[in-house]
């Protein structure tokens, strides 16, 4: 018998999903069930994590009840959970939980432009307006529908209804796609009163690529690859999760070396993007002396990546089953090596930051995310912890090794662009502190087992990446091909932050703004 | 500012050599002639788009710009404006969505424009393929003159790619040493 559970006194019986490395559970609900626990849940303080839809009509073809479903997850204090609401074949549609979730928004924009499943409330507003979708392909053609062929249309100009802001000498002012430097692409919507902001809004999508329609058929081993290349920088959050989640299909446990050496590369992956985001952040303030000095540090940390593990990135080295690549003793010890030439570094260069009367004058206050409005929009990640959001998924719901590890989390309730250099700071020396105490724990034996796929199976895994937790959910087909894959990137949450944090800015502080949250464009856009 | 000047001074000059172009990363027909290429020398402004990457090869254009690889030494620098580059370097294969405004910003540059191409997506579309949300290599929207492989190219990939594009083909107007194997290793990215 499996483990059931029900929370919040509701009544949605939730069933504990085995094979998992952390608690997951999973339950139906209806329409009404779904929202109340939604309520319920963010009464509790809980969050919303994902939500992405399925089409099943093939599953069930003579219950059209249940031709489509929503998936909603949800972070509570018992784990993941996630909840599944069957939709009507002809015309599915589920309760707008934007009203609820702010972030739910922009996530069911995009449910309805990949599956055709609408978002609906008797209350409020719903923005119905597409999202992933930049009129490049039919309002009919719906890419995630297993009866959607391939196909291939114009590319066309998309006008696109942005809220305006009226009023006296109020102008607007639009950035992108293709912005000044090299950076992702993304459009930006500034309403100005002079050079104040009055509102950003942001249009994003540019990068979708069909990655989720990729997926359909690709065997569990192969779609790793794919995963750990959703957004590039985060590649081994990805791949962990994506593992996890097939791992947790085929029913098998990586050997703990593995384990372990996954963590040392998430570790790693973190200080890699703090290093290149502290250098970053001073540059857009006109201070290049950190850009050089942090992008120094960086390299030195990349090309030890590739010396011992075969790519800078670390790119395809989280497999299914394990890991690619085997350490050496002697690469352990360059490892440590490192870390203290990178303690002693970043000491000096922190020390010259706190003393930088020019940079600090730019970063105090600027972009402020108050710790309450984080909280209501559901920021999560590096930029909730520096709002007082205290999400992590390496403390919260730990799975091997950082059961074991005690990670402390960095928090800082300021908010403000220093706030957030202040976390990065916090958080690449505890990084550095648990690669230490990685390599010393690190137990030996194999690093990779034979992962085989099952039939009709879902799971899910789930990894606090260096810009917050990614959620990858795999679903196999009869054949035991992928059959769903949606991944999901924690930027979904804080970009609506950004436009927040921009307000009563003045818009030359955007960008360095912009660059102490750098969220990621390919993530959400998929 | 004394700390300021005291880590310049601990840190050194950290910069090394660049490689030779990689004439092989050309396309079949070197559309700029001989004589342009002189005329261009190395004083070269390109102008980054990335048309739907995964935000890795980014990264290593980032690279290019730290003391290591130091681009801006060698006279080739990055510009906001497709107005004033010389060259588009396209990242990642080319979304739908970011078709037009690739082609606009082709569109804005002067004439001779070069065109390269880079990452295994940039030169084939990669692992992304074509779809209804994706139209493949770069070469599907616009004339490439060179095709970087890689995920991502490493620096010195992008900076043999680079210089194939602007090189006429013979030795190369370089006051800087072209010596590999006094470099660290930087590695491979597959
Ligand atoms: S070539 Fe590789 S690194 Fe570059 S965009 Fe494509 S997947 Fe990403």
């Amino acid at each position: 018998m499996s483990e059931t559970a029900q929370f919040f006194d509701l009544p949605i019986t939730f069933t504990r999903q085995p094979e998992h490395v952390f608690p997951a559970w999973e339950a139906e609900a209806d329409e009404a069930a779904l929202e109340e626990f939604c309520i319920a849940a963010h009464r509790a303080g809980r969050r919303l994590v994902a939500l992405w839809g399925c089409d099943k009509r093939d599953r069930q073809p003579d219950v059209p009840a249940r031709g489509f479903a929503l998936h909603v997850a949800l972070d509570l204090a018992e784990g993941l959970a996630c909840l599944t609401l069957p939709m009507d074949a002809c015309a599915p549609r589920f309760p707008d939980l934007a009203p609820i979730f702010p972030s739910a928004g922009r996530l069911q924009r995009a449910v309805r432009d990949m599956i055709g499943a609408e978002p609906v409330s008797s209350e409020y507003p719903t923005d119905l307006r597409p999202w992933l979708r930049h009129a490049n392909w039919p309002a009919d053609y719906f890419p995630l529908r297993h009866d959607t062929p391939d196909a291939s249309f114009p590319a066309q100009n998309e006008t696109y209804g942005f809220v305006r802001v009226d009023g006296d000498g109020v102008h607007e002012v639009a950035v992108g796609p293709i912005h000044a430097g090299v950076i992702e692409p993304g459009h930006f919507r500034f309403s100005a009163m002079g050079e104040r902001v009055l509102r950003l809004e942001e249009r994003l999508g540019w990068k979708h690529k069909g990655i989720e329609r990729r997926f359909v058929g690709m065997a569990l081993a192969e779609g790793a690859r794919l995963a750990g290349r959703v957004s590039g920088d985060t590649t081994v959050a990805y791949a962990w999760a994506y593992s996890q989640a097939a791992e947790a299909i085929a029913g098998v446990t990586p050997p703990a070396r593995a384990i372990w050496l996954r963590a040392l590369l998430l570790e790693r992956e973190r200080i890699a993007n703090h290093l290149g985001d502290l250098g970053g952040m001073a540059n857009d303030v006109a201070f290049s002396f950190g850009l050089m000095q942090f992008s120094r540090l960086k390299e030195d940390w990349l090309r030890l990546n590739a010396r011992l593990f075969g790519h800078r990135y670390l790119m395809d080295r989280i497999v299914p089953g394990g890991i690619a690549i085997d350490l050496s003793a002697s690469g352990a010890a360059e490892l440590i090596e490192q870390c203290d030439t990178i303690q002693r570094e970043v000491r000096a260069l922190k020390a010259i930051y706190d003393e930088h009367a020019g940079l600090q004058d730019r970063f105090l206050t600027t972009g402020h995310l108050a710790p309450e409005r984080a909280r209501q929009l559901g920021t999560i990640g590096l930029v909730g912890r520096a709002s007082d959001q205290h999400w992590d998924l390496r403390v919260d719901h730990p799975c091997a090794p950082y059961d074991e590890l005690e990670t402390r989390v960095a928090t800082h309730a300021n908010g403000d662009v220093a706030a957030r250099a202040l976390v990065r700071f916090a958080e690449l020396n505890e990084s550095l502190h648990l690669i230490r105490k990685i390599l010393s724990g690190m137990p030996s034996g194999d690093i990779r087992c034979d992962v085989r796929s099952a039939p009709e199976r879902r799971g899910f895994g789930w990894i606090e990446g260096w810009r917050g937790d990614v959620l990858v959910m795999v679903e196999t087909g009869l054949d035991g091909k992928i059959r769903r894959c949606h991944c999901h990137d924690p930027s979904w949450h804080n970009w609506i932050a950004l436009e927040h944090a921009a307000i009563d800015n003045i818009v030359p502080d955007f960008p360095v703004i912009n660059k102490s949250f750098n969220l990621s464009y390919a993530g959400p856009d998929l | 500012m004394i700390p300021i000047l005291r880590q310049i001074f601990r840190t050194g000059i950290v910069s090394e050599p660049l490689p030779p172009a990689d004439e092989a990363l050309r396309a079949a027909t070197q559309r700029l002639s001989a004589a342009i290429t002189e005329h261009l020398g190395r004083a070269l402004v390109i102008r980054h788009v990335d048309a739907g990457s995964c935000n890795a090869c980014e990264l290593e254009i980032h690279a290019l710009g730290n003391p290591y690889y130091n681009i801006e030494a060698a006279g080739i620098k990055f510009a906001a404006s497709p107005r004033h580059a010389d060259m588009l370097l396209v990242t990642g294969p080319v979304a739908k969505n970011m078709e037009v405004a690739l082609k606009r910003a082709y569109d804005a540059m002067p004439e001779p424009k070069l065109v390269v191409a880079a990452g295994d997506c940039g030169c084939t579309g990669g692992i992304f393929g074509e779809s209804y949300a994706c139209c493949g290599r770069v070469a599907n929207v616009l004339p490439v003159d060179v095709s970087i492989p890689g995920c991502p190219p490493t620096p010195l990939q992008l900076i043999e790619g680079i210089l194939a594009a602007i090189s006429p083909g013979t030795t190369l107007s370089t006051s800087r040493s072209i010596d590999r194997s006094t470099m660290s290793a930087p590695g491979s990215n597959g």
